[in-house]
């Protein structure tokens, strides 16, 4: 079993104030964009710049808002996430794209069907891996060859379906 | 040619076979997605968008508002039985509908959901056919800032009007515009926010964002929860057959429902959750048998019922007529028309009258498959729920992903699936809104347009966005929907605070 993480009681403002932090470098960024971008504003007197200045300030002012009620208010009580679970289906995610190139479609997502049913506490690997592929080799079979949707092909998908 | 010739035009389209099938996989597709637990509309859609690329246009769309339908139908099925709503429009029927259940009534819940839906889509769905034409020719004399306006409208009322707080709606909705400034402006030609990565230059695309938040946040969400006990199907007892009592007694909600539904749908004014809140307590309060309220009456399942589906088809007036696009599904189905190179608005009704009330015609008579669908096949559609939670969630995730490596299957676009899936995961944790981020990529855009060409038109006078009766209304109207709920909030306040200690233990 993974040990399963239980988030620890927080400090009442504490995510509020790290979700401000965030907004506030995106808005930072934003902001920059405006000073890098040699802004011509031409008839409107406004141009490419100008919306992400604004849209930049916009999010500074949310990012005050989340301090201001980070120090106002009592934390609203969150779900408590199990955290391991999580990291299965990420990881799966993961795992596909580096695997999408290498190995092709049905064994990169036929892994991430694996994973993601780990997640959700189905730990059979040898029973999962198998039938993941074997449903990524049929949504190829569909979506590729009948659909013309390109996908990915890998070594199976080349002996299953040909060239 | 009045609204019915175009009507009878639309029909004989939309009675050709493949648009019949079109149509037809749709709903049940609709049907499928509603009643399954964490896959919605809104991500359907977005999930077929890639793979429909190839397809006929006017087939696709019919398709995808299928599905929209479908959704508002078989969301009540999991409601009723299961007490955890498809989406988030059946909240509301969970209430009354699972308590019928427990007392055996399942069947006649289910009925009454089935047929009020089927009412409410006829009636709404006529209601935008006769609607639709007045509002194309309003929005012929509409200019850039009018329609500047109309979006900043759009944006408060998604975001902010409505929820338990006006700041998480906003800073999902600023998520949304900073990640649609990333690509090329349309209108210079400029790259911003690609960081040199060649990958950025196109932008976020909707479908990205739309399957990351809504099926990989949902997902990893949903795994952090661990499996919740208690989540039991009641099973279906007896006749799903109502009695007279229950139609006496459900037929004037039903019209309630979609009299309150429709205009709440058509207005920018959010998505069809309102509706249903406020139809459960008109019922409430009309009913002749308050003492049932609470322990499952067939009012308050029928009512909001009727609400959520002429909602649905009210949204598809401004989304029509306008080009705007007032909730999720709403936004995925406007990127589904940009897909097949379509701008909704005044100009679609004139280019393709065929298309656009075929479209109109086809729900028509999905509504008609719709109760086909769901009275009769009810039990086949409740042994969806029993598929096991690891199957369902990995299926969603290869669904997901299937998607984006149809459409680009580049390690930057799968690698944004990945970081907008943990940043979905992360606003559901902490209760920030999905819907206002979505909307915001794709209005975003077009509202910067539609400024910067306001702008352009006055030489750079920023009192032309007000320089107009009509555009300074709607702008007054979009102020007052975000300050009017603000203060409300405020003023409220030590009620709300109060409830949340209580809640802790």
């Amino acid at each position: 079993m993974i040990p399963v993480l239980t988030a620890t009681k927080r400090r009442p403002d504490g995510a509020a104030l790290i979700i401000a932090a965030g907004l506030a470098a995106l808005g930072a960024v934003l902001v920059r964009e405006y000073a890098v971008i040699p802004d011509k504003g031409g008839y409107a007197g406004i141009g490419s710049g100008t919306l992400p200045c604004f849209i930049g300030f916009g999010l500074f002012a949310l990012a005050a808002g989340h301090v201001w009620t980070a120090f106002r208010t009592e934390a609203e009580p969150i779900a408590r996430p199990h955290l391991g679970p999580v990291l299965w289906v990420a990881g799966g995610l993961a795992l596909q794209i580096l695997l999408l190139r290498l190995a092709g479609f049905s064994l990169a997502s036929g892994l991430l069907f694996a994973l993601t049913a780990a997640g959700f506490g189905k730990r059979k690997l040898w029973v999962t891996v198998p039938f993941g592929v074997g449903l990524a080799l049929v949504i190829y079979g569909v979506f590729d060859r009948l659909l013309n949707l390109k996908l990915p092909a890998g070594l199976l998908e080349t002996l299953i379906f040909g060239g | 040619m009045t609204t019915f010739d175009f009507l009878l035009q639309g029909l004989a389209v939309a009675s050709d076979p493949m648009i019949l099938l079109y149509a037809l996989i749709g709903v049940t597709l609709g049907t499928a997605v509603g009643v399954l637990p964490g896959i919605g509309p809104a991500l359907t859609v977005a999930l077929l968008l890639p793979v429909t690329y190839g397809l006929d246009p006017a087939g696709s769309l019919i398709m995808f508002a299928g599905i929209y339908y479908g959704g508002m139908y078989g969301g009540s099925t999991t409601s009723i039985l299961l007490n955890t709503p498809g989406e988030s429009a059946s909240i509301v029927t969970a209430l009354e509908g699972n308590k019928m259940a427990r007392a055996g009534r399942g069947g006649p819940a289910l009925a009454t959901a089935a047929i009020g839906s089927f009412v409410a889509g006829l009636l709404a769905t006529l209601a935008l056919a006769f609607l639709a034409p007045y509002v194309v020719k309003l929005a012929l004399v509409f200019g850039p800032r009018e329609y500047f306006a109309l979006m900043m409208l759009a944006f408060v009322t998604v975001s902010a009007a409505f929820g338990d707080s006006a700041m998480k709606g906003l800073t999902s909705l600023f998520i949304g515009l900073a990640l649609a400034l990333v690509g090329i402006d349309q209108l210079t030609g400029q790259a911003r926010l690609s960081f040199g990565l060649p990958e950025l230059l196109d932008g976020v695309e909707v479908t990205t964002l739309a399957v990351a938040l809504f099926a990989i946040g949902e997902a990893l969400f949903a795994a952090s929860q661990g499996n919740r006990a208690g989540d039991s199907i009641t099973a279906i007892k007896g006749s799903v057959w109502m009695t007279k009592a229950d139609w006496a007694r459900s037929w004037k909600p039903w019209l309630r429902g979609t009299a309150i539904g429709f205009p709440i749908g058509a207005m920018p004014a959010g998505g069809a959750e309102i509706g249903t809140l406020l139809s459960y307590a008109a019922e409430k309060r009309l009913t002749r048998h308050p003492e049932e309220f609470g322990h499952g009456a067939i009012e308050g399942v029928a009512g909001p019922e009727a609400a959520n589906n002429a909602s649905a088809a009210g949204t598809l007036v401004p989304l029509l007529t306008l080009g705007l696009p007032t909730s999720a599904t709403a936004a995925i189905l406007l990127a589904g028309f940009q897909q097949f190179g379509l701008q909704p608005g005044p100009l679609l009704f004139a280019t393709s009258p065929q298309l656009v009330w075929g479209l109109i015609a086809s729900l028509l008579i999905a509504n008609v498959m719709l109760l086909v669908l769901n009275l009769p096949l009810i039990r086949l559609w409740v042994s969806l729920l029993m598929i096991p939670r690891p199957w369902l969630y990995a299926g969603i995730l290869l669904f997901a992903t299937l998607g984006t490596i149809g459409m680009n299957p580049s390690p930057v676009e799968l690698s944004m699936l990945l970081v907008f899936g943990l940043l979905g995961f992360l606003m559901r944790l902490y209760g920030y809104p999905i819907a206002p981020a979505v909307v915001g990529l794709i209005l975003g855009p077009m509202a910067e347009q539609q400024l910067r060409r306001a702008l352009a038109i006055s030489q750079g006078d920023w009192s032309t966005l007000v320089s107009t009766p009509v555009a300074a209304a709607i702008l007054s109207a979009a102020t007052l929907a975000l300050v009017v709920p603000w203060i409300m909030r405020i003023r409220g306040k030590g009620a709300v605070l109060a409830q949340l200690a209580s809640d802790e233990d």
